[in-house]
């Protein structure tokens, strides 16, 4: 283009009003901001469940400040959760007097623990009642087993009863003395833990064995006096590890039962403390950058490896990460081959006519169904019918307790291939035809039969299509929660369906699920404020699995066009 | 693939041309196994469904010979439909086995004492009886059935309890020979009549001792007026409020127990004819839960009444009238655990009806004709016993499994008891057992219909606008990266959504109301302000940015703009709506607000729905042949007007697709409206409400209903509905993509 015409085309007079509203212009930029609004949505929401998400783990200062009301003083502490700004009006018809001329006021929305010596561990201040804001360097976050976290001052230690630091030793003295009986009694604990969940848990399992054996034999009448005795014997060695066990734990549980600390909360009260519940403690405001850095990541994998406490408020999410994965093993294991067998039947040995139209018709309304309604159905039809009938069956001696006729691992496992078969089928179809016709002919004519070409030539190079089907069908199912709460989701499975206990995997068990998590931490909790930060993290946690696994099969599906395309004429 | 199917070459061995066969049937087998799931799941549904439409069906189990001197003025059975009791007016009579008709154990009630006048019962479904003597006392028993097990065998042992032994219960002087009772927490109240028509009431006040727990009755002197008509039936409701007096030639008159007159005197509430028609009163009794009275006469009618208040006053409201055929009733036998009754007619029909479900379950003659039989029906419901005037004994197995399900009941407005006007109700269980339950799907689909709309009204215009710019303006390196983007959120799981629109959304809109409002009056303008300003802009500076990508363009306007309306949010509800428009609403316009209301599931679920609608108008445009609008452009169209012209219509079978798979979805989410909505099955449209959709319902629901119950069945009719309004709506979809695939095959 040369200057010149670079220039009449420049000197073109701009629109006026008139014309460029008729011109259509104004339309098609609406029609832009209906992209960029949602493309906006996207972003924000994924940007909102970051920042929430991550920021759960940072160690948060301690604020003390002097809260003035009405000439009365009072002092708080706690970590600032939330600040916003609300209208004089409001507050002042809510009942509080108000100093400052308005019309806005800030409020801080304070957590300060300390459940079992304050009305509320949560506390919203008006924030022209603050006085000064300090971070005291020795206040300390102690987080529990029981009532949330404490906030306060450590005052003195006692192992056994017995002062190891009083009030007198210096500060770090004191600190030193906490945290090494912290990881003592920790460690104790998780030897109980171990003995209770593994070696009782044995014990009561081998138990219910023989209880079932017993049965089994009454009800086939073969029960005698002998098999009585051997059973009797059995039993009674059984009772005998459990009570060994037990006095074991007795007195595990004794040796930290006795260890305390004293703590100064902010208004001056001393109180002694078990050491046995705490799980952690540490002084956010002394800690300096690198060691909340430090402290982030153990938060991190805790959040990730441990179990929930607390009515599932605090604490990790690791059971549920492990149900949600189980129940994805087990139900690719049944969907795989059901969808690959239906795409290669629709793609290359039906004929193209009424029937598989009828199919195609078919696979697009199983994409379409509510997942409820496969939940209703897997509750009707795979719970109560056909566990039912196996209960019958196979495990007589158990009724009326059900075995498979209650909601577990295997029906979600179903319900959720039957879901997720369409994306299978749709995936793999799609890559069937994406395989030219030489290739088949090619592998033919050189004398194979139908079967040798599918499985030797086709497959093959169908695979990572069936991959991709996979994974979006197990993005589909992680995610997935209405149709398990019908069919084997729990908030709290007490083993995992994986362990020591013959046959290892029980696929009978009720299992946690990430997404159910969220519902019910979220929504059934009773302390909703103060689970909100552990749901976001375990959005996000599922909000990354899943869009990890989206975005593996895009690009699977992306290598795979890649690679054919030359193939394709 | 039908070219390749036949030639396997003959040199091929036999167990490799098998491995082929077997191949081959397996694979056809397995790929018709999704018509098969598909099929299945339809029929599982609809074999769940269709027992709750069935009618009842009586199976008769045997006659013998009563082995008594007379039909009996009580008949009972108990719970497990072994043991019966019969009782003579004397107040004789007797425990029998059902089975085969011996005795049990003899009952004297009298039992040396005053003889027996009248015999009354609380209610069928109650196993108090009192007996009037001659001298105007009265006595109450009860039966019992102790359940034991010796020997794995159920062994049922019947008593009779003498009931408030130590108190002198009185209802007036004379010879009762009627008498009725009902007894309460607070108090015990009895009716009777006397052989001089005349009639009394009595009220026994209960005090507790606290320290023995023993429980004394007071009598409270009560009166009726003294005009007060001889009635052939009296009857005391449940709630010890009303007295009902039933004449023969069909009148009723209504007294209020409760606001007695300081003298005792029972002031008249209601008085009227009980039909249409002048008919004379052939028997009457109370519904379970004694809220209603249902009445029979000589002309068929039958005829369901209960007290209604209307203006600050009760009156005796007809509700329904059962149509018997003119069949006269002689005897009611209502049932003891739901709203349904049996009704023996004077010619040996037995009837079964339903009162909310206003059904009629069965029509049979099968007792012998002639006055003077007794019929009893088992607390189950899955039991009769008639015991007739040739001396016989008869028991038929009742099959009524869901009387209370019908058309009218889930679709029509319903009058249920104590509700003071016919209504669409869902309420599914409550904690007592006379609980008349409500099930209307009509809330539930309302509220369906309305999540859909409020969804479909955010997310149709988003997707559809932001699918034709996306396809039809927008520069194609851009659009390769913000289709997969908005595709993405299609992968996003709703209980994601659902717990930020119920727990960040609710609460941020509820508090930036003004906000919201502004965002969306000011968005529009703003956007269309800059778009001007940029074409005043020198086109020298226009050109810097390339065709296509005003999108990206906005995204930092629209996000300047959201701020500014959110900025002002605070001062505008000051200025506006003093600080508070959630209140304004309220107090100001009348409208109640709940924090998880319908625009929150609105965007909640515009989110879920928008990347679906997306997806497939934007392909539908996508591939509208480029030809098309090359020709247009050709003959001097500007890009708006080929679009509008001749790109859209060729589209619009495409983008009409995605949006009934869109409303598809919207329809059957669950996770977002349960977590985003209080979940109240109320039937309004307005947009700060909540609603109770039927996939929500049924995910509360399911866990807690009974296997096999009607509760169960009616969810599984919610999912089956959900299911078809899918399928319909998918197939729809489906066969308008087939076509319009052809269509373009064809340009």
């Amino acid at each position: 283009m040369t200057s010149q015409t670079d220039k009449t085309i420049y000197s073109k007079p701009n629109p006026g009003p008139v014309v460029w509203l008729k011109s259509g212009e104004p339309m098609i930029w609406l029609n832009a901001a209906a992209v960029s609004l949602s493309v906006i949505a996207v972003a924000g929401l994924i940007l909102l469940l970051a920042v929430r998400g991550f920021s759960h783990f940072w160690p948060k200062d301690i604020m003390l400040a002097t809260v003035t009301y009405q000439g009365e003083e009072r002092l708080v502490m706690g970590e600032v959760v939330e600040e916003v700004e609300v209208a004089g009006q409001q507050l002042r018809e809510a009942g509080f007097e108000l100093l400052g001329p308005g019309p806005f006021f800030g409020r801080t929305l304070l957590k300060q623990g300390n459940r079992d010596f304050l009305d509320s561990d949560f506390v919203w201040l008006i924030d022209e009642q603050i006085g000064v804001r300090k971070a005291p360097a020795d206040a300390m976050v102690v987080e529990r087993l029981e009532w949330g976290n404490f906030y306060g001052f450590l005052r003195s230690v006692s192992r056994d009863g017995d002062l190891v630091v009083s009030e007198q030793a210096s500060d770090v003295q004191r600190w030193q003395a906490f945290s090494s009986l912290i990881a003592d009694t920790v460690a104790v604990r998780d030897e109980i833990h171990d003995i209770e969940r593994n070696d009782i848990g044995e014990i009561n399992y081998e138990l219910e064995r023989l209880r079932l054996q017993e049965r089994t034999l009454e009800l086939e009448g073969q029960l005698d006096t002998s098999a009585q005795l051997s059973l009797a014997s059995e039993r009674e060695e059984l009772n005998a590890q459990y009570k060994l066990l037990q006095e074991r734990l007795y007195a595990l549980y004794d040796s930290i039962a006795q260890h305390s600390y004293t703590a100064e909360l902010m208004d001056g009260r001393i109180v002694s403390l078990p050491i046995a519940k705490v799980v952690r403690a540490f002084k956010p405001n002394d800690l300096g950058s690198l060691g909340k850095v430090g402290m982030y990541f153990e938060k991190l994998w805790e959040f990730l490896s441990a179990q929930p406490r607390e009515a599932n408020t605090e604490g990790g999410v690791f059971p549920a990460i492990f149900g949600t994965v189980m129940m994805v093993i087990l139900m690719s294991i049944i969907v795989t081959p059901f969808g690959v067998v239906a795409a290669v039947y629709l793609r290359e040995y039906a004929r193209q006519g009424i029937v598989t139209r009828t199919i195609r018709i078919a696979v697009n309304n199983l994409a379409g169904v509510p997942s409820i309604v496969y939940g209703v159905f897997g509750l009707g039809f795979f719970v109560y019918f056909v566990g039912g009938e196996l209960d019958q069956l196979f495990f007589p001696a158990a009724l009326p307790t059900p075995t498979f006729g209650t909601p577990g691992l295997m029906w979600a496992s179903l319900t959720l291939a039957l879901l997720t078969l369409p994306v299978v089928i749709v995936a793999t179809e799609e890559g069937l035809a994406r395989i030219p016709k030489m290739v088949r002919e090619g592998s033919l004519a050189l004398g194979a039969t139908r079967a040798e070409t599918l499985w030797r030539v086709v497959l093959p190079m169908a695979s990572p299509a069936m991959m991709t089907g996979l994974i979006l069908a197990v993005a589909r199912a992680a995610g997935e929660v209405a149709p398990l709460m019908l069919v084997g989701v729990v908030k709290l499975a007490p083993t995992l369906p994986v362990d020591g206990n013959y046959p290892y995997v029980h696929l009978d068990q009720k299992f946690m699920h990430l997404g159910f998590h969220i519902y019910d931490v979220g929504f059934q909790s009773p302390n909703v404020e103060a689970a909100r930060p552990l749901v976001y993290a375990t959005a996000l946690l599922l909000v990354i699995i899943i869009a990890l696994l989206n975005l593996a099969a895009v690009s699977l599906r992306n290598r795979l066009r890649e690679r054919y395309k030359s193939l394709e004429s | 693939m039908s070219s390749f199917n036949e030639h396997i070459p003959s040199y091929v061995p036999g167990w490799r041309r098998l491995k082929d066969r077997m191949a081959t049937f397996s694979i056809s087998v397995g790929g018709s196994g999704v018509l098969v799931t598909i099929l299945l799941i339809f029929f599982y549904l609809l074999y769940e469904v269709l027992p709750l439409f069935g009618s009842a069906e009586l199976h008769s189990e045997g006659a013998m010979s009563w082995q008594a001197a007379s039909v009996p003025a009580y008949l009972s059975v108990e719970e497990q439909g072994e043991v019966g009791l019969s009782l003579q007016s004397d107040g004789r009579g007797r425990f029998f086995s059902l089975a085969d008709g011996a005795t049990i154990e003899a009952v004297d009630l009298a039992d040396g004492e005053a003889a027996v006048t009248a015999i009354g019962v609380e209610s069928s479904a109650d196993r108090l009886v009192a007996l009037g003597h001659a001298d105007g006392s009265v006595r109450l028993l009860r039966h019992e059935y102790r359940l034991t097990y010796p020997g794995g065998e159920r062994l049922i042992t019947p008593r009779i309890e003498r009931q408030y032994e130590d108190t002198d219960l009185r209802v007036g002087n004379g010879e009762i020979i009627d008498v009725v009772v009902r007894d309460g927490d607070e108090a015990l109240l009895l009716a009777a009549r006397f052989a001089d028509n005349s009639l009394a009431i009595s009220r026994f006040v209960k005090e507790e001792d606290f320290l023995s727990g023993e429980i004394a009755l007071e009598e409270e002197s009560l009166k009726l007026p003294s005009q007060a008509m001889t009635p052939l039936k009296l009857f005391i409701g449940s709630s010890q409020r009303w007295l009902y007096l039933l004449s023969p030639a069909g009148r009723f008159e209504v007294y209020d127990i409760a606001n007695a007159r300081a003298d005792g005197t029972l002031p008249l509430t209601d008085s009227g004819e009980l039909f249409e028609r002048s008919a004379m009163l052939t028997t009457a009794d109370l519904l379970l839960g004694g809220i209603s009275l249902l009445t029979a006469s000589d002309q068929g009618d039958l005829v369901q009444h209960f007290m209604v208040r209307e203006k600050g006053t009760y009156q005796l409201q007809k509700v329904r009238q059962f149509e018997t055929g003119d069949t006269v009733i002689t005897q009611l036998l209502p049932e003891h655990r739901r709203k349904g009754f049996l009704a023996v007619g004077q010619a040996g029909e037995l009837q079964i009806y339903h009162t909310t479900a206003h059904r009629k379950l069965l029509s049979e003659s099968i007792f012998p004709a002639g006055k003077g039989g007794v019929a009893a029906i088992a607390p189950r419901g899955d039991a009769l016993l008639y015991v007739g005037p040739d001396g016989e004994q008869r028991r038929w197995r009742i099959d009524n499994e869901h009387p209370d399900i019908s058309w009218s009941a889930l679709w029509s407005k319903v009058w249920y008891e104590s509700y003071d006007e016919p209504s669409y109700t869902w309420q599914s269980s409550a904690s007592n057992n006379d609980f008349e339950p409500k099930y209307s799907f009509s809330p539930l689909a309302f509220g369906t219909l309305k999540a859909a709309f409020y969804t479909m009204l955010i997310a149709a215009p988003m997707a559809i606008c932001g699918a034709i710019y996306t396809a039809y303006f927008m520069a194609p390196a851009l659009r390769r990266k913000v289709k997969p983007m908005i595709e993405l959120m299609e992968a996003l799981p709703t209980v994601i959504l659902g717990f930020l629109a119920g727990l960040w959304l609710a609460p941020f809109v509820e508090d930036n109301l003004t906000g919201v409002f502004t965002v969306m009056l000011v968005f529009p303008f703003g956007i269309l302000a800059f778009a001007f300003a940029w074409s005043q802009l020198p086109l020298r500076f226009r050109s810097m940015v390339p065709d296509g990508w005003h999108a990206a363009l906005l995204v930092p306007v629209a996000v300047a703009l959201f701020w500014l309306c959110f900025a002002a949010n605070d001062p505008l509800e000051l200025v506006l709506f003093d600080g508070d428009m959630r209140r304004w609403i309220t107090t100001e316009l009348g409208i109640s607000f709940d924090q998880r209301n319908s625009l929150v599931v609105g965007i909640a679920m515009g989110m879920a729905v928008i990347p679906t609608i997306f997806s497939i108008a934007e392909d539908a445009i996508f591939s509208v042949p480029r030809n098309l609008s090359y020709g247009s452009l050709a003959l001097g169209a500007t890009t708006w007007q080929t679009l509008v012209g001749v790109v859209l219509p060729t589209a619009s079978p495409g983008i009409f697709s995605g949006m009934m798979i869109g409303l598809g979805r919207a329809v059957g989410e669950t996770m977002i409206v349960l977590m985003a909505t209080g979940n109240t099955p109320i039937m309004d449209a307005n947009i700060f409400e909540g609603m109770r959709t039927l996939s929500a319902n049924i995910a509360v629901e399911i866990p807690e209903a009974e296997v096999d119950s009607s509760h169960y069945r009616v969810l599984f009719l919610a999912a089956f509905v959900l299911f078809l309004f899918t399928f319909v709506v998918n197939t729809i979809a489906e066969i308008v993509r087939q076509r319009l695939r052809v269509k373009y095959g064809s340009l």
